[in-house]
C-alpha cells in the first residue's frame, strides 16, 4: 500500500513537471526544472529566459496545479458519493450541482449578470447557483427518516434535467454566438482561467475534504454494506449521510466554480481504482485522488496541445481517453460493482 | 446481558410485543408476515418503535451509548454492491471498538475460523454462494464481540451441516442470542425458550416443549402436526401431515 502511494506521488510530481513543460510553446524539461527551482528558492533568472519564466511560473504552473487539485477532488468526491448513495452510476454531479452551476455560469456568460465582478463573475455565479441547486435537492429529497440513497439520486437527477433546461434556454437565447460558445466551453470544463488567485481556496477546500473523507473510510465501508448493517455497526447513518452530503457538495461546488463541469473523472477514477485495489475505502480514498490528479494534469496537457493554438474542452478529452480505457478494463477484469 | 422489549409497537405491523432474553438462546417463530423481522429490527435499531421501549441491561437502546459494542446483528439486508473481500467484511465488525490492530487481527482470525470461512478470506464477497455469504456475515457479527447477538433467519441459504454448525456455534458463544428461525424443529433443538408471533402479537411463549404443541401449531401455522421425541436427545420434533388445515 505504501509503495502504491509513493509510486502515485512520484507519477504526480513527474506529471506536474511535464505538464508545465508541455504546451503549444514547449519549454525543455531541464529549463523548466531550473526555472521552477529558481522560482521556489528565490534565485535569479537570466534575462533571455524571462519570457519562458513567465509561461512556466505565471501561466502553466497554476494551471497544472489546479488541474491536479480538480482531478484529486472530483475523484475523492466520486468515491464518497458512490458509497453514500450505493450506486455505481453516481458521480459528483448526480446531486444536481453541476447543472445548477451551469445556470449561473450561462446567465453570467450570456446575460452579463454579476458583470461587476469582472473575471470572477463566472466562478461566483456558478458557485452560487450550484449551492442553491444542492440545497434544493437536499430539501426536496429529505424525509422524516433523513436522506435515503434512492430518493437522493432520483431527486438530483430529476432536478438536474430542470436546471439543464434553463441553462440550455439561456444558451439559445444568447444575444450573440460568442456568449453561447463561452457558456458551452464552460459547461464542458476548462482550466483556461486558472491563475495563482484561483488556487488557494480550491486547494484548501479540496485538501480538507479529502482528509475528512479519508478519515471516514471505515464508516464509508460500513455504509456501503447497507444502512441497517451500518446501524448495527454503531454508525449514525442519517447524520453521517448529511455530513457527507455537505462535504461533497462544498467540494464539488468549489471545483465546478474554478473549472466548469469536467465530466467523467468523478465517475471513472473511483471505478478504475477499485478495479486495482478492491472496494476498501481506506485504500480507495488514498489512491483515487492521487491517480485523479495525474490523470487530469495529462488531460489538460492534451486540451492545450491537440488543437493548438485553440483549446479543447476538458470534458471532450476525459471522455475520449476515459471511455475506451474504462471499457477495456471492465471487460478484462472481473469487476463486479453492482452484483453478478 | 439482558435484552428486554416492553410493549413494542410499530404501526400496522406489531403491537405490544413484550419479551426478554438473558444469557440464553431465545427463538422467535411465526408465520410469514407475523412481525418477526420487524421485532428484531427494533432491537438492532434499524427501526424506532412507535410505542414501547427496547432495553439493554435496563437502558433504552436508542439513547444508550456504545450499543454496537455490546449488540451485533445478522440482518436480512442483501443489497451489497461493493466488491469487498471476505476479510474486509469481517473486519468491519471491529468498527465500533477502539482501534488495536494486533487484537483486531486476532479477533477477526478467530471469527473467520469459527464460521468456517478462513479459506475464503481473500475471496471477493460478491463471488460467494448464498450460504457462504451468510457464514461470512455471521463471522462479522462474531468479530464484533457482542454480548447480545440478534439473528434474522441465520440458517437461510445454508446446507444442513452448516445450519447445525451455525446454531451450535452461536449457542457456544455463551452470550444472549435472540434469533428468528423458520424451521420449528431447529428452533426446538437449539432454543432454551421460544416466543410465537402471529399477526404482530405474542401468542405463546415458554420452552419448546411447552410451546410446540399440535393445537398451537394448527392455530398459528394452519398445519396438522404430530409431536415426537427426538430418539437421541428427547427434544420435541414435529412431523407434518400433507393436508393443510383450513
Amino acid at each position: 500500500m505504501i509503495s502504491k502511494i509513493s509510486a502515485l506521488v512520484g507519477v504526480l510530481v513527474v506529471s506536474v513537471v511535464a505538464g508545465v513543460a508541455l504546451g503549444p510553446v514547449s519549454v525543455p524539461f531541464g529549463v523548466t526544472l531550473d526555472l521552477l527551482r529558481a522560482a521556489l528558492t528565490g534565485g535569479t533568472v537570466p534575462a533571455d529566459l524571462a519570457g519562458q519564466y513567465h509561461i512556466v511560473w505565471d501561466i502553466r504552473l497554476p494551471r497544472v496545479l489546479l488541474a491536479a487539485v480538480v482531478g484529486a477532488g472530483l475523484s475523492a468526491v466520486g468515491v464518497a458519493i458512490q458509497a453514500m448513495v450505493r450506486n455505481a452510476l453516481a458521480d459528483p454531479y448526480v446531486l444536481g450541482i453541476s447543472s445548477g452551476a451551469s445556470v449561473g455560469a450561462t446567465a453570467v456568460a450570456t446575460l452579463g449578470v454579476l458583470s461587476g465582478l469582472g473575471i470572477y463573475a463566472l466562478s461566483v455565479g456558478a458557485f452560487l447557483t450550484g449551492l442553491g441547486a444542492t440545497a434544493l435537492v437536499y430539501i426536496t429529497a429529505r424525509t422524516s427518516r433523513g436522506l435515503t440513497p434512492l430518493r437522493l439520486v432520483l431527486t438530483g437527477t430529476a432536478l438536474a434535467y430542470g436546471f439543464s433546461a434553463v441553462a440550455m434556454l439561456l444558451v439559445f437565447q444568447a444575444p450573440h454566438g460568442e456568449a453561447a460558445r463561452a457558456a458551452m466551453f464552460w459547461l464542458l470544463g476548462s482550466l483556461g482561467g486558472a491563475n495563482w488567485q484561483s488556487l488557494p481556496v480550491a486547494t484548501a477546500v479540496t485538501l480538507a475534504g479529502i482528509v475528512y473523507l479519508a478519515a471516514k473510510a471505515r464508516p464509508l465501508n460500513a455504509m456501503a454494506m447497507g444502512d441497517e448493517t451500518a446501524t448495527t455497526l454503531g454508525l449514525r447513518v442519517t447524520r453521517f449521510r448529511t455530513h457527507l452530503f455537505i462535504v461533497t457538495a462544498a467540494m464539488t461546488g468549489v471545483l465546478v466554480a474554478v473549472s466548469g463541469a469536467v465530466g467523467f473523472v468523478g465517475l471513472m477514477l473511483p471505478h478504475l481504482t477499485r478495479m486495482v485495489v478492491g472496494a476498501d475505502h481506506r485504500k480507495v480514498l488514498a489512491l483515487a485522488p492521487l491517480a485523479g490528479a495525474s490523470f487530469l494534469v495529462w488531460v489538460d496537457v492534451a486540451a492545450r496541445m491537440l488543437a493548438a493554438p485553440e483549446e479543447l474542452p476538458l470534458g471532450v478529452i476525459t471522455a475520449a481517453l476515459g471511455v475506451p480505457c474504462f471499457i477495456f478494463l471492465m471487460r478484462r477484469r472481473s469487476y463486479v460493482f453492482g452484483g453478478r | 446481558m439482558r435484552v428486554e422489549l416492553r410493549d413494542v409497537t410499530v404501526r400496522n405491523i406489531i403491537s405490544g410485543i413484550t419479551l426478554d432474553a438473558c444469557d440464553e438462546v431465545v427463538g422467535i417463530v411465526g408465520p410469514n408476515g407475523s412481525g418477526k423481522s420487524t421485532t428484531l429490527r427494533c432491537v438492532y435499531r434499524a427501526l424506532e418503535p412507535d410505542a414501547g421501549v427496547v432495553l439493554l441491561d435496563g437502558a433504552d437502546v436508542h439513547k444508550r451509548h456504545g450499543v454496537a459494542r455490546s449488540l451485533s446483528a445478522l440482518t436480512q439486508e442483501s443489497q451489497v454492491e461493493f466488491d469487498f473481500t471476505v476479510a474486509e467484511v469481517v473486519e468491519m465488525g471491529r468498527l465500533p471498538h477502539d482501534r488495536d490492530p494486533a487484537r483486531d487481527a486476532r479477533v477477526v482470525a478467530r471469527a473467520l475460523d469459527a464460521a468456517d470461512v478462513t479459506h475464503l478470506a481473500a475471496r471477493s464477497f460478491l463471488s460467494l454462494s448464498g450460504g457462504e455469504r451468510q457464514r461470512v456475515l455471521i463471522a462479522r457479527a462474531i468479530a464484533q464481540e457482542p454480548r447480545v447477538l440478534v439473528l434474522d433467519e441465520p440458517t437461510n441459504h445454508l446446507d444442513i451441516r452448516h445450519q447445525l454448525d451455525v446454531l451450535a456455534l452461536t449457542r457456544g458463544l455463551g452470550v444472549t442470542v435472540l434469533t428468528v428461525l423458520h424451521d420449528l424443529n431447529l428452533a426446538a433443538s437449539y432454543c432454551d425458550r421460544l416466543y410465537v408471533l402471529d399477526e404482530g402479537r405474542v401468542v405463546a411463549s415458554g420452552t419448546p416443549r411447552e410451546v410446540l404443541v399440535p393445537e398451537l401449531v394448527a392455530e398459528v401455522f394452519h398445519v396438522t402436526a404430530h409431536v415426537v421425541a427426538h430418539p437421541t436427545t428427547g427434544v420435541p420434533q414435529l412431523l407434518f401431515d400433507q393436508e393443510v388445515t383450513p
